[in-house]
């Protein structure tokens, strides 16, 4: 069993309930960070910690923290991005479906630490369910004095709201999260100025991943340089992994980092191996913006090195034969899954989440879409794999905010990695109406995994 | 205006203004327009959306443009119970395109239709968030998950049954 900081207590019965959680410890450190710390103590230690944001981007939380600018006389904000929407992420959710209290505590030392008296949850409007847990949770926080006004005694107040998006995966982008929390279509803003100068009402404000928020009462109770020691190298701490598709055993993971990308897949206490006995075939590892994988590249690195559960390993050889941790949405694919209809989704998906403000995503992500249904119909032309290069290289890079090169990502990585599979569904047009390009990549000499 | 709040939706109308600034009232928008849509029916209709607007104090095009970007708020009437079946990249390696084609056959609708009688409406939709227990569907606001073919018989079946039940 790894090391478990997160989810340690998520089995115990009763923890989504503010006796049960208190009785485990909860809280604890919350009174620590608020009785016995200073705020400058508090960014210390997450940033000795290493903790990088786990909504993603990967940046070091506590460098984040560190920018906030502050004004004399103009409140700042802490916003919890909580609208997870990356195909294949859904740790977020099991994080507050189960441990309401960790969050809210991780809220408030953060908020302390950053001086927010007003703190906001911007939770996904689908999960409707889950905040209403978090409405409850914060309900029971506050009458047992952890939330509200002149908190332990500190003349600390902080309030915590929770803000039910739309459904728009654009405002998992913080800048489109602001605007959309001012009442706004989710439009990202230019940056800069970044919103830890000017953010949520134009005033500081520091937006922070789920996942992240929660990580904060670990690294305070063990203290920053404890915890980064957990881990290797710049992946410091524990990763919530959402594992899905093909797998025997789908669901959240706790993972400290320094387990191999086969065993992960393979062993019992974690995904249990391909469902049905079938064969692994690919794997997008970080969330569906993030390259997708062939499975030889997946557990060995281009050098023939194992590849690890972390952000280095897992982007060894950068796109050219490596991917990303991006946000732990661990998908699988076994060998029946055809890849131009998997990334058919996905463009799809990117298409219909565009905000449409800058013209390359836009209108690219459409075309994609179009060219991509065309192939998978069995219509498609050979000239139509190049276009398709094209264009996700013309959107790369081209737009305000990271959607753009989401949307570019797995169309490139596709043709990288299965152009083969895209040139027999061109050749073969009646074939693949009826069946599957399967493990041809995998011709000797490459290993394929039992 | 017929289409107005009553007094117990008036009061969760200022329990969600009251989260945001003074002067910022603008920002409770989307919470605001999930109650509206819950109150009046599961859908916006201009009326609704002007009295929104009114009681915000911001212009009717604030919120048209609002409600025309999130996926959430319904433009048509919808049937009393909405099947949002994610069809987007895990959901479909684990047979959404199955589950799709059974939900049409079983409803005899296609995606973006309601039954005659008014009692479904099938929406295909992008990622829900729930990819480790797909195939699945939102409906109203809980989530259908793990959904094989027997599993929508008997959603279908337990929604017919509780209007029978209501009536």
């Amino acid at each position: 069993m790894g090391v478990k900081l997160l989810l340690e207590k998520a089995n115990v019965p009763g923890i989504r309930t503010y006796d049960v959680y208190r009785r485990e410890g909860g809280y604890a450190t919350a009174e620590k960070a608020l009785k016995e710390m200073s705020i400058e103590a508090i960014v210390e230690e997450v940033k000795k910690s290493g903790l990088r944001g786990r909504g993603g981007a990967g940046f070091p939380a506590g460098m984040k923290w560190s920018f906030i600018a502050k004004p004399e006389g103009v409140p700042r904000h802490l916003v919890c991005n909580a609208d997870e929407s990356e195909p294949g992420t859904f740790k977020d959710r099991y994080l507050m479906e189960f441990l309401p209290h960790l969050l809210i505590e991780g809220l408030l030392i953060s908020s302390y630490a950053l001086g927010s008296n007003d703190t906001y949850i911007y939770i996904r409007g689908e999960y409707a369910w889950v905040a209403q847990i978090l409405e409850d949770a914060i309900v029971e926080a506050t009458k047992n004095g952890w939330l509200g006004k002149n908190i332990l005694g500190t003349g600390f107040d902080c309030r915590i709201h929770v803000h039910r998006g739309a459904g728009a995966y654009i405002c998992g982008e913080e800048t489109a999260l602001i605007e959309s929390l001012e009442g706004k279509r989710g439009n990202p803003r230019i940056k800069p100025p970044f919103p830890a100068i000017q953010g949520l009402w134009m005033r500081p404000t520091v937006v922070n991943n789920v996942e992240t928020l929660a990580a904060i009462v670990p690294i305070i109770k063990l203290g920053g340089e404890e915890y980064a020691k957990i881990g290797v190298g710049r992946s410091t701490g524990t990763k919530l992994i959402s594992a899905c598709g093909n797998i025997n055993k789908p669901g959240v993971y706790e993972i400290d980092m320094t387990i191999s990308v086969e065993d992960f897949i393979y062993s019992d206490e974690y995904c249990g191996g391909i469902a049905g006995g079938k064969k692994l075939k690919a794997c997008i590892p970080g969330g569906s913006s993030v390259p997708i994988l062939p499975a030889n590249l997946l557990l060995k690195t281009a050098k023939g090195e194992t590849r690890y559960m972390n952000y280095e390993s897992l982007s060894d050889g950068g796109f050219a034969s490596g991917s990303m941790m991006g946000s732990g949405g661990f998908i699988i694919l076994d060998e029946d899954q055809c890849i131009v209809k998997n990334t058919l989704t996905l463009a799809r998906f990117y298409r219909h989440e565009s905000c449409g403000q800058c013209s390359p995503c836009r209108e690219g992500t459409g075309w994609m879409e179009k060219i991509l249904q065309k192939i998978e119909l069995g219509k498609g032309e050979m000239s139509d794999i190049d276009l398709l290069w094209d264009i996700q290289r013309k959107i790369e890079g081209n737009t305000i905010c990271p959607l753009g090169d989401a949307a570019a990502w797995p169309v490139a990585a596709a043709i990288r990695h299965f152009r083969d599979e895209f040139e027999w569904h061109i050749n073969n047009r009646e074939l693949s109406q009826t069946s599957n390009f399967g493990l041809q990549h995998y011709a000797d000499p490459i290993h394929v995994p039992a | 205006m017929s289409l107005q709040f009553n007094n117990e939706q008036m009061t969760e109308f200022n329990r969600l203004v009251a989260r945001y600034p003074e002067g910022k009232q603008k920002s409770a928008l989307l919470p605001v327009l999930h109650l509206a849509q819950d109150s009046f029916g599961g859908w916006l209709p201009t009326e609704a959306m002007d009295y929104v607007a009114g009681l915000l104090k911001i212009e009717p095009i604030e919120v048209y443009e609002v409600a025309t970007f999130y996926s959430m708020y319904n433009l048509k009437p919808v049937g009393k119970f909405v099947f949002e079946v994610c069809q987007t990249g895990p959901c479909m390696v684990s047979g959404s395109d199955n589950i799709i084609a059974y939900i049409q056959k079983q409803l005899a609708i296609q995606p973006g239709e309601t039954t005659k009688d008014g009692m479904f409406t099938l929406k295909l939709v992008e990622c829900l968030g729930a990819c480790g227990y797909a195939p699945m569907m939102q409906v109203g606001k809980i989530y259908r998950e793990h959904l094989t073919k027997e599993k929508v018989d008997a959603i279908i079946a337990e929604y017919r049954m509780q209007v029978v039940a209501q009536n």
